[in-house]
């Protein structure tokens, strides 16, 4: 909000009148002119390009992004499940370019705030007033022991980053026997999509379930609990016999081992605080941290971003926004969703900022639907609203939650419909 | 300091009539909208599933969130929702949707039923439904909606799961005076055509 000492310092006589009107309104004003350079081209980079556009049409919109597609990670355990073609979840940035964003593919390698300019890995270097970075994750490799990203890309894909990944995990899938058995580890600390890994397990599940009804997939928590893990469960319990001697899923807490400590990609084994597993397919999700452009410019604070949640400007340079993933929203999880709404907060924010307004106050939502099974969706939805004294994100009281426990299969079905529903809007809404 | 003495005037006497907090913890309307696109489409506009909310009647809309609110309405995920917001909120977001001009979905649909439906449609639902669905008196935006959301909502309201207001019961039931149940189908694809 603006301050009582703000609104003097900004306002003069008459032109208070104004700058109330903007605030309160907040549509389309006139131009601001300016550079905003955008780095990154996932949901957070994507949507804040297109939306800064759309905000103001005066403002010169660059997307830096390396490569000429992206693969959604949302829905991509749908891929792994066999339920959905990798080319449904790949867009590229023609979309963003209709909307006169100009998008250069391309590696950036430096950020300097003082002069205000980014270099890239094919030496040209771009100017900026504004930038907005939303670079997404970055694993932390040598968590477990054994474990590394050349294993990664070799026998023990994440999927955690969808595309090649997804499709390697994938093939495993479908080259795995009969009465094989399938290990997912969850990773420690704040990750991307929280229900991602139980979603994972449920549509494998599903796939086994199909295919090769003997095999298993075990989930090797580094957690004790997990996001809508009473509906997961109840989902599993339905349609993968959760709970009995056959189930197709079983679950090891933290506190009953499930951290994963190693992992041997020639035996195929993982190291539990407990057991030693030996699979047929290892799924590690490493921990993660925010994408390495943040670090390199300076943007982190531990493993994450420090933003101002008004307007997503770093707490470390000024001029400098960071929102998605690589943010320490923390009030939020880090899901397509919160990057997309994120984006559009931040870009309203540097559209005002740029033509010298207060920006208006943030409002922010987050719905993330999980699909257990063909027929069984599950969500969880949250309005979010900000606090100004503490800087923080939280949830509007006495609102948001998960699917109702005692939800009809018919209420379930629906939301299955919905979540691709949702799949099919936000992604028109970034790239569209 | 002429600023104090306007701001002053502004905030603790007249004209606005609001405290300092109550008036800056309002986002703006398009930043409120802006929210809802990722589930329900850019401006309002869904390409999928889930109903498109521009070009709505704001009154339409405002009904509609209260419902969810209350739990008047049963929904999925919109009773969860609705609950986040104020209805100073409710009302500016129903003016911004009511504002944008909906795009119609592009769907395949069955062209024979689209023929009967829209014979249907012109003898029972377009008084209240007018211009083939697209301009309601009443009601949400039918013509160029998700037919998988029309099929749902349909069955809610012969289910009883939703209430029909008394001019659409009447027309329902006059129209399964001399059609069988197959004519809602009719209908849906007569409004899945609309594009």
């Amino acid at each position: 909000m603006i301050s009582r000492r703000n609104f003097i310092k900004l306002s003069g006589g008459a032109v208070a009148i104004g700058t109330l009107a903007g605030c309160a309104g907040g549509t389309s004003r006139s131009g601001a002119g300016g550079k905003v350079v955008v780095v990154g081209g996932g949901p957070g980079g994507a949507t804040a390009a297109k939306y800064l556009r759309m905000a103001d049409p005066s403002i010169e919109v660059t997307l830096i992004e390396a490569n000429p597609r992206y693969y959604t990670c949302f829905m991509s355990n749908e891929v792994l499940g066999g339920d959905r073609t990798l080319d449904s979840i790949t867009f590229g940035y023609d979309g963003l370019r209709r909307h006169g964003v100009r998008v250069v593919h391309d590696t950036v390698t430096q950020i300097d705030p003082a002069s205000r300019k980014i270099m890239t890995q094919s030496g040209q270097t771009f100017a900026y007033d504004r930038a907005i970075v939303s670079p997404g994750i970055d694993f932390k490799w040598g968590a477990i022991e054994g474990h590394s990203a050349e294993l990664a890309e070799s026998t023990i894909p994440h999927a955690w980053k969808a595309g090649a990944q997804t499709v390697a995990l994938h093939k495993q899938l479908l080259d795995m026997k009969n009465g094989g058995t399938v290990v997912i580890a969850t990773p420690a600390g704040a990750f991307r999509c929280p229900p991602g890994p139980y979603e994972r397990a449920s549509l494998i599940a599903q796939y086994l379930k199909r295919h090769k009804p003997k095999s298993k997939v075990i989930i090797m928590d580094a957690g004790d609990k997990f996001a809508k893990q009473g509906l997961f469960m109840a989902g599993w319990k339905k349609h993968y016999g959760y709970g009995t001697d056959n189930s197709l899923i079983e679950w090891v807490s933290a506190a009953q081992g499930g951290k994963v400590e190693g992992v041997d990609g020639s035996a195929m084994t993982v190291q539990g605080a407990v057991d030693k597993i030996k699979a047929d397919v290892i799924n590690i999700i490493p921990p993660q941290k925010a994408g390495k452009i943040a670090f390199d410019a300076g943007l982190t604070d531990g493993d994450w971003c420090p933003v101002n949640k008004k307007t997503f400007e770093s707490k470390k340079h000024a001029g400098i926004h960071v929102l998605g993933d690589a943010s320490n929203s923390a009030g939020m999880p880090k899901s397509g969703y919160s990057a997309n709404v994120q984006a559009k907060v931040c870009a309203m924010a540097v559209a005002d900022l740029m033509a010298g307004r207060e920006p208006g106050f943030p409002s922010y939502m987050n719905t993330c639907y999980s699909v257990v099974a063909e027929d069984h969706g599950i969500s969880v939805s949250i309005v979010y609203t900000f606090d100004e004294a503490k800087n923080e994100i939280i949830g509007v009281k006495g609102a948001g939650g998960v699917t109702p426990a005692d939800a009809s299969a018919e209420a379930l079905r629906r939301e299955a419909h919905y979540a691709h529903g949702w799949f099919a809007n936000i992604t028109n809404d970034i790239f569209g | 300091m002429g600023s104090i003495t306007l701001f002053k005037k502004m905030v603790f006497a007249g004209g606005l009539a609001l405290s300092g907090a109550a008036w800056a913890a309002t986002p703006s309307a398009v930043m409120l909208a802006n929210t809802c696109a990722a589930c329900h489409g850019t401006g309002g506009s869904s390409v999928a599933q889930i109903p498109s909310l521009a070009g709505a009647p704001a009154e339409y809309f405002v009904e509609s969130m209260k419902a969810f609110k209350s739990g008047a309405r049963k929904a999925t995920v919109m009773d969860r929702v609705a609950k986040g917001y104020s209805d100073e909120e409710i009302a500016l977001m129903g003016d911004y949707f009511a504002q944008q001009q909906q795009i119609p979905m592009k769907q395949s649909f069955d062209q024979a039923k689209a023929g009967q439906g829209k014979r249907l449609h012109d003898k029972f639902c377009e008084k209240c439904h007018e211009d083939g669905g697209r301009k309601p008196d009443q009601g949400g935006i039918l013509a160029g909606q998700s037919m998988t959301y029309l099929t749902f909502s349909m069955a809610d309201f012969l289910s009883g799961e939703r209430t029909m207001d008394k001019d659409m019961k009447k027309k329902v039931d006059e129209m399964f005076k001399s059609n069988d149940k197959s004519s809602v189908d009719a209908l849906i694809h007569f409004y899945g055509s609309q594009q």
